[in-house]
């Protein structure tokens, strides 16, 4: 994983609530053996027509949105499905970072294993991104704030853990591995 | 000095800590049981390769296949190739996989083959007291015997390859507290769809559930699953029921259960686990089941959810609202019974066991399914359908115009090209609702067995004690 300190950039804003897995990335698209090239299928009932075609209608069809980083979405987005293909989709297709009120469990877990940031804010704050899409905002990890337009700081939760893989670009595997000789005297203990 | 009160969450958790967490470090949890599947599996396994790993555990690890797999008798037991090539890959993929790795693997032909989250109660592997993941959200499902089970993600079935272990932060604890009667014709899953319904589908979002009260004791292990195995849809990280007499009779003689003195020394550890009296949660929540009616969605996410006999809600000014609506084609202020339905599904990891499957049969035995209706009858997994075909239930469904299929999540999520067509309404026994769960641009509405098969009968929502 490449280090993430922070990141300036414009948003998208996908008000709707509930935003589930299933959206992001549909099943039919998770017969795939490999990580990459899933951004082509992000939210892809919602981007494509039935014949293939990008719909004029769609957020991230917009000149507008074109190389916006932050994502912004309404409460709980994430829900459902386990699936590791949702955040690997946001990755590819460039998202760096979502911001809602709500994120749910698995997907944050599942974000954060790939650099992509998960940024819980207050609603007024959720409220005010959404009502001004594609303003440009700044993530600082260190710091666990986001920066509105006005300078305003607004604090974010983030485990200490998190914060620390993802600012030296660390994966919790190599921990993990490192910790085998409590393993083993665990399992000793288990038999 | 006396131990303080503790959940049965605690206890497992806890009994289950390499290390404790900190403030800098989240806990390292030890996992008794890791279920693997084609989907979520294979990137995982090459992170192992490329970083020269093995699987820690192999004897600690299971996979089976069951997303990507058809249903169709020729594709499963040869003649017929798998209709979808990337299905095909992904299947191969797997035992490829499994054989490098030593993993074993109840592959397309076995047996004991069937949905992930039906063959582990099933084998007698999921047990009391374990930690059980699996790269799937519904694992959950495990938690029927008293087992802590949660979904992870691909990136974590890597690390339970590699080192048995995950790194967790300790969720919160959420007690559901189930009290009353069960009325005639409300199964188990228009409990939890109730209770989805109340609490919200993101309710239980940072915490584990265990469900307790007298209604919870008087369900069966099938429906314990069912009950569980929704726990995602409301959010939680997990949902567990303490084990109980009925737990125990269930497991006992299971092929991969503990047997003789291992049986004995098991059941006195499983024993202990009920959480404690005056154990604490961070939250609780009351339902009374007298009061929960056979219920059905009617919107993309299942709390949108409301008893057969109800009108669909009128939320004004709500545009998430108004466009599942016009996703699914309904208004506000209608009745949803009598609405058309074009297909129903009896299956998935939620309602596939073998009393789903006699709950169907009850209401369809001597019925016809109506006239221009589909309806897939997908068991659990190839014991359940074993056993459904020595009680002469296939007949029962053939004879009433359903298809027989072999075992799998099938039109669950439409992996394998089991789909709901476009625009078409779908009553399924499966546990999402979502936008094209089922199909691009199927229209889901969930209920129980009972349910799907009243409506398969009119080829309208109807309400199953009609026919009871």
């Amino acid at each position: 994983m490449q280090p993430f300190t922070r990141l300036t950039s414009r948003t998208v804003a996908m008000p709707a609530a509930n935003i589930d897995t299933d959206q992001i990335i549909p099943a039919r698209f998770l017969t795939t053996t490999t990580r990459q090239g899933l951004g082509q299928q992000l939210f892809a009932d919602w981007r494509y027509d039935a014949a293939g075609l990008p719909r004029a209608d769609f957020v991230l069809n917009r000149k507008e949105s074109a190389g916006a980083q932050i994502l912004v979405a309404g409460r709980n987005f994430g829900c459902g499905s386990s699936r590791e293909h949702a955040p690997w989709a946001l990755s590819d297709y460039g998202f760096r970072a979502i911001i809602s009120t709500e994120i749910a469990d698995i997907f944050t877990s599942n974000a954060l294993k790939n650099g992509l940031l998960p940024v819980v804010v207050p609603e007024a704050v959720s409220a005010w991104l959404l009502a001004h899409p594609g303003i440009e905002v700044r993530l600082d990890i260190a710091a666990r704030t986001l920066t509105l337009p006005d300078g305003t700081d607004v604090p974010f939760p983030l485990e200490a853990f998190a914060q620390h893989c993802l600012l030296e670009g660390v994966d919790e595997l190599g921990f993990l591995l490192a910790r085998r000789a409590e393993i083993e005297a665990f399992e000793r203990r288990q038999q | 000095m006396m131990q303080p009160s503790r959940t049965l969450f605690d206890k497992v958790w806890q009994s289950h800590e390499v290390s404790a967490g900190t403030a800098d470090v989240p806990a390292v949890l030890y996992i008794d049981l890791h279920l693997i599947h084609e989907v979520t599996s294979p990137q995982a396994f090459q992170v192992l390769r490329e970083r020269g790993l093995t699987v820690r555990r192999a004897d600690r690890t299971l996979a089976t296949m069951d997303h990507s797999t058809p249903t169709r008798s020729a594709q499963v037991f040869g003649g017929a190739p798998i209709a979808l090539d990337s299905a095909a890959r992904q299947v191969a993929q797997l035992e490829h996989n499994c054989a490098e790795f030593g993993v074993e693997l109840l592959a397309m032909h076995h047996a004991q083959r069937g949905i992930v989250h039906v063959i582990g109660p099933e084998l007698g592997l999921s047990q009391p007291g374990q930690t059980i993941v699996c790269g799937d959200s519904h694992t959950s499902t495990h938690g029927a015997v008293g087992a802590l089970a949660f979904g992870i993600g691909t990136t974590e079935v890597g690390h339970v390859f590699a080192t048995q272990c995950l790194l967790q932060k300790k969720p919160k604890a959420l007690a559901i507290n189930v009290s009353g009667r069960r009325t005639e014709g409300v199964t188990a899953k228009d409990l939890i769809l109730a209770i989805i319904g109340q609490v919200g589908v993101d309710g239980g979002t940072g915490h584990v559930i265990e469900y307790r009260g007298a209604a919870i004791e008087a369900l069966s292990m099938d429906e314990r699953m069912t009950v569980c195995n929704m726990s995602i849809e409301a959010g939680a990280r997990a949902g567990l029921i303490a084990p109980d007499e009925v737990t125990f009779e269930y497991l006992a003689g299971r092929p991969r259960a503990p047997h003789g003195d291992a049986w004995q020394r098991a059941l006195e550890g499983w024993r202990s686990l009920p959480s404690d009296a005056g154990a604490r949660f961070d939250r609780e929540v009351s339902v009374d089941a007298a009061a929960v009616e056979p219920m059905i969605t009617y919107g993309t996410n299942p709390g949108m959810v409301i008893p057969i006999g109800a009108s669909i809600p009128e939320r004004r000014g709500d545009a998430a609202f108004a466009r599942a609506l016009s996703y699914m084609g309904l208004t506000a202020g209608q009745p949803i019974k009598d609405q058309k339905v074009n297909v129903v599904f009896l299956g998935s990891c939620t309602n596939a066991r073998l009393s789903d499957l006699r709950d169907a049969a009850r209401v369809l035995r001597g019925r016809h399914i109506a006239h221009g209706l589909t309806m897939l009858v997908v068991p659990g997994s190839q014991e359940v359908k074993r056993q459904a075909e020595t009680e002469g239930l296939d007949r029962v469904f053939l004879d009433a115009g359903a298809e027989w299929r072999e075992s799998g999540c099938s039109m669950c999520l439409g992996m394998n090209g089991d789909t709901v067509p476009r625009g078409a309404y779908s009553v399924s026994t499966s546990n999402r609702n979502f936008e094209g769960r089922q199909g691009a641009g199927a229209r889901t509405l969930l209920a129980s067995p009972l349910t799907a098969a009243a409506c398969a009968v009119t080829g309208r929502v109807t309400d199953p004690r009609e026919f009871l």
